[in-house]
């Protein structure tokens, strides 16, 4: 067989989201109407189901694929489903949404939406399956330009269009941060691919200025991505300005390619004798995130706006299992992107169910008061994400904080354990505040009774997966984490 | 049979079961009290079968289970010893009357309430039943979500406040504790108390972890001066709300302490008794003077158990055998007498609906049965002999002499400031005149009530006549702990008062003696 049908099928669930955005293109351009919404969604989701099934016989070794820019491991398979499982969620999210602006007869319901969402996809699952600083570059801008333009999807809003802007132009700047600092790596080093440079890497005697520069560059291009501080500041406002399910999937999906993304660079292309100088930058940025995500969020009266500073909160957690970059971090690292998801789905997919009499969204945190008593089953949901966000045992969302400090600690990285657990408690505080909103709170506003059925059964479904019975998904959960992280380390 | 599983699990199956009771408004209402007193009341039952086949001789964990259900994390391992045993007695004890104290006074989401407290007992069952310690702080901490709830829904005017406050404090202390165990098991490399409780820290390690630990059991406790959550959360607490925060919640500190601190910091413990004297004699002399001028009942009462705690602490930390057995009794007196106070508060406040002490007057003519039970538990509280209080304070003074005299002679002048603010609080309730016409017309107690409060009576008594009883599951478990203090080098803190030299050798043949 020629090597680019054998390197086709190593990248099957890429073959299949191309494949299958074109088509979707095709299939929404042909069928039209009011209808093509409904259908592009449903066979996005198809395809989506599609790439996930292509990885369910991926071999548990590493295969390298396109003459070493790609590779296909057990990292990457963790991954992509986790991302592959959240791309379909926002894609049915949004469903309500686009089926209302369809009824208004709005300009900003078109089947476009799936068809950007899987293109933007097929970028996060070439980004966590880069083995290559080109191919990262590549996925990462395949995954962000269909984000801008999602962003800015509901066109008659001022807001939206200022969100996908602003996202533009920050996320433009990044890129070129990112793309220079590849430049230096690649001139200090020699190569782009990442097991090559850590071979050259690791054999000089000295440490490279250059090289340094180009792994601050590159960090700070990804920090954007994740937005961890000090480059979080597009979050909030995209959030809000954005339509709910497009800050939904934006909060889920490219966290988690990012964060793989960022994960893989640095422990496959700069281990050993490098590896503290990217330390001590993951360190900053992890407490930095921690610490403004928990003290910022105080303050916030807007729902979206919360949830924004809430995940930047969240990934300064992540980093925390970044930091030791061993292989317990790491996989303390994966399980927390899987329930970071599903919480930060679980919180968005409430805030979407709900409407006010009137039909308009609720953004509000005050819009919640009350809820216990008109809405009780969304509310005990919405209290389980926030207790879990909070990291409130027995809830799921404690065990993965436990995790990367766990694996912190085990590094020796005491002083970011104790701050980070000081952190969870302050952000505790706001997480507690809608939970005193929703059930200590008369009712204020008047909500439209009407919800949709599928969300309510994903909501059902992740609040599950979030509340104590979710710890007995902890015992396979680990077991997968800790496979996919030993495949970045070459035994 | 799995029965410590079986007393965790079944709270939780009824909470969910009262949570989607089927009919309107007034039956669920209905049908949810009497489900949730069924279930504590089966609860009592197992916690009494516990008892009766619980084996007294040993001090090894019994009814042990295990299963590794959470993967790497931790252990479902579950087993109690006397101490556990006892306080678990008493959290089963207390739940139906808990349940029934709120029989009438909750109105307002019945069967959230009556889950919540289902809720509640399954984690402090679990909590002192859990032998991975990371599935003791699960339970430990997990317990702040039903409390914040019952106070933030069905407390008083300020409850918003004080339910944060409950919360946060906690939380803060409490994840200081959680760095420590995570080294802890990097150290030891088990997660198993009974193995961590044999494990020889590095003394350098034991101070620093000694203090995270201290963060949170402090709090819990409360020792002065961070427990200044518990009286706002207990005076904005519902009636049973307030029970089980002081009969259950606050032994928690105790608990800890006896079961983490001592064993597995022996050397930290004694070096560090200055500081939990010193802290103990501060809260003993100054709650004792702040509740002489409290105006609020649950305040005063609040108060008195923050002083209640500083007497536990000193026990604990006389790292002697009698200190330890008089702070164990004197959480299991604390437990029923300052519950059985708060319930006697609930029964005015349910008629009157104010807690000032002010609005009351002349109970002792208008409901004699009430002044009578009232005097008996005010009588427990200040230790009169017979009651449970005695003995518990008793065995502590006796301990702590041998250890310190001076926090003894502080202490000392605690019990004689609780005589004071208790006597006077029933002086002002019970006798002179009533306050109004509204407080005169107050009826008697009702049947429920007299059935609330008469287990409590028996039990207080039986504690105070007969402590054998209870201290006898205890002592070999109590005897482990003190073995592991044995020989560790004390802290030198002043241990004479010229006056009244100690003899130690007299009053404890034992191995205290050796500790100076």
């Amino acid at each position: 067989m020629h090597p680019i049908f054998a390197s086709i099928a190593i990248a099957g669930p890429e073959t299949v989201l191309t494949l299958g955005s074109l088509a979707a293109l095709m299939l929404g351009t042909f069928t039209g109407g009011g209808r093509a919404l409904t259908v592009t969604s449903l066979f996005a989701v198809a395809i989506l189901g599609l790439a996930g099934f292509t990885l369910l016989d991926a071999p548990a070794g590493p295969s390298v694929a396109f003459d070493g820019l790609y590779v296909a491991d057990a990292f990457s398979a963790f991954l992509k489903v986790i991302i592959l499982a959240a791309a379909a969620a926002s894609v049915l999210l949004a469903l309500p949404w686009l089926a209302d602006h369809n009824a208004k007869g709005s300009s900003s319901a078109r089947f476009e939406y799936p068809v950007l969402l899987l293109l933007a996809t097929l970028g996060m699952a070439i980004m966590v399956s880069a083995n290559d600083l080109l191919t990262l570059y590549v996925g990462l801008e395949l995954a962000a330009l269909p984000s801008y333009v999602l962003a800015a999807f509901h066109r008659g809003d001022d807001r939206s269009a200022e969100a996908g802007l602003k996202y533009f132009v920050l996320g433009a700047l990044a890129s070129g941060i990112l793309l220079y600092g590849v430049t230096l790596v690649y001139g200090f080093a020699g190569s782009t691919q990442l097991d090559v440079i850590a071979g050259i890497v690791g054999g000089q005697q000295e440490r490279s200025l250059g090289l340094l520069f180009g792994i601050v560059f590159i960090l700070s291009g990804l920090a954007f991505k994740v937005s961890a501080v000090p480059f979080h500041m597009w979050t909030p406002d995209v959030y809000e300005g954005a339509p709910t399910p497009v800050a939904a999937f934006f909060a889920a999906a490219p966290k988690a390619a990012a964060l793989g993304l960022m994960a893989r660079v640095l422990v496959v292309a700069f281990p050993g004798q490098v590896a503290p100088d990217w330390q001590q930058i993951i360190l900053f940025i992890a407490i930095a995130s921690m610490v403004l995500g928990a003290v910022a969020a105080v303050a916030q009266t807007n729902i979206k706006r919360l949830l924004a500073y809430s995940s930047i909160a969240n990934i300064g957690f992540a980093l925390v299992g970044l930091a030791p970059g061993s292989p317990g971090g790491i996989s303390a690292l994966l399980f927390y992107i899987c329930v970071y998801v599903a919480m930060t789905l679980g919180s968005f997919l409430v805030v979407l169910q709900l409407a006010r009499a009137d039909g308009s969204p609720v953004e509000t945190m005050a819009d919640f008061a009350g809820l216990s008593k008109t809405r009780p089953g969304l509310a005990l949901a919405m209290a389980v994400f926030m207790f879990s966000l909070a990291g409130i045992p027995p809830l799921l969302g404690f065990w993965p904080k436990f995790a990367v400090f766990q694996a912190a600690i085990n590094a020796g990285l005491l002083g970011l354990a104790i701050v980070g657990f000081v952190a969870s408690v302050v952000a505790a505080f706001y997480y507690l505040r809608l939970i005193k909103i929703m059930y200590f709170d008369p009712p204020a506003t008047a909500l439209a009774p009407a919800a949709n059925p599928v969300n309510g059964a994903m909501i059902a479904g992740l609040a599950l997966f979030c509340s104590p019975i979710g710890m007995l998904a902890l015992s396979p959960l680990a077991a997968a984490t800790a496979r996919a992280a030993a495949a970045l380390f070459p035994a | 049979m799995p029965i410590l599983s079986i007393m965790i699990l079944l709270p939780v199956v009824a909470a969910l079961v009262l949570l989607t009771l089927p009919g309107d408004a007034d039956e669920r209402a209905g049908r949810a009290r009497v489900a949730a007193l069924a279930t504590t009341l089966v609860e009592l039952l197992a916690g009494l079968w516990l008892w009766a086949e619980f084996d007294p001789s040993t001090a090894a964990f019994q009814f042990a289970e295990a299963l590794p259900l959470f993967g790497p994390y931790l252990t479902w391992s579950l087993g109690i010893d006397g101490i556990a045993l006892m306080l678990i007695e008493l959290s089963v004890f207390l739940m139906p009357l808990c349940i029934l104290a709120s029989w009438e006074s909750v109105k307002t989401r019945v069967p959230e309430y009556m889950a919540a407290f289902l809720l509640m007992e399954s984690l402090m069952i679990g909590t002192f039943a859990a032998r991975d310690i990371f599935l003791f702080y699960l339970f430990f901490e997990g317990g702040l979500i039903p409390m914040f709830l019952i106070i933030g829904i069905w407390g008083g005017a300020r409850r918003i406040y004080a339910s944060y406050k409950f919360f946060l404090y906690t939380l803060l202390g409490s994840v200081l504790m959680l760095v420590a165990m995570l080294w802890m098991v990097g150290f030891a490399g088990s997660t198993d108390i009974g193995v961590l409780a044999r494990t020889d820290f590095p003394k350098e390690a034991q101070f620093w972890l000694f203090l995270a630990f201290f963060a949170s059991f402090a709090v819990k406790m409360p020792m002065w001066p961070v427990h200044t959550w518990l009286p706002d959360a207990h005076v904005e607490a519902p009636t049973a709300g307030s029970v089980i925060l002081a009969g259950v919640l606050l032994k928690l500190g105790g608990y800890g302490f006896i079961r983490f601190s001592l064993p597995m910091f022996p050397d930290a413990s004694a070096q560090l008794i200055w500081l939990v004297f010193g802290l103990s004699m501060v809260a003993v002399v100054y709650t004792s003077l702040v509740a002489l001028v409290q105006h609020d009942m649950k305040k005063l009462i609040a108060y008195s158990s923050v002083a209640h705690m500083a007497f536990v602490t000193g026990g604990l930390f006389a790292l002697n055998t009698q200190g330890l057995e008089g702070a164990m009794l004197m959480m299991l007196s604390h437990g029923l007498v300052s519950g059985a106070l708060f319930l006697c508060v609930g029964v005015i406040y349910d008629r009157l609906h104010t807690r000032e002490i002010g609005r009351y007057g002349g109970l002792a003519d208008t409901m004699p049965k009430y002044a009578l039970v009232l005097l008996f538990f005010t009588m427990a509280s200040v230790g009169l002999p017979a009651t449970s209080g005695f003995v518990a304070e008793f065995l502590v003074l006796l301990g702590l002499y041998q250890t310190s005299t001076w926090a003894t002679f502080v202490l000392t002048t605690g019990i004689i400031l609780g005589a004071a603010y208790m006597l006077w609080l029933y002086a002002r309730v019970a006798y002179g005149k009533a306050a109004g016409e509204d407080t005169r017309a107050m009826p008697d107690l009702s049947l429920r009530e007299v059935a609330i409060l008469a287990p409590i009576v028996a039990a207080t008594l039986w504690m105070g006549i007969y402590p054998k009883s209870f201290m006898a599951p205890m002592q070999p478990a109590i005897a482990e702990v003190v073995a592991r203090l044995e020989g560790r080098e004390l802290a030198t803190v002043p241990t004479d008062m010229t006056l009244s030299p100690a003899r130690p050798a007299l009053i404890a043949p034992a191995h205290a003696a050796e500790a100076h």
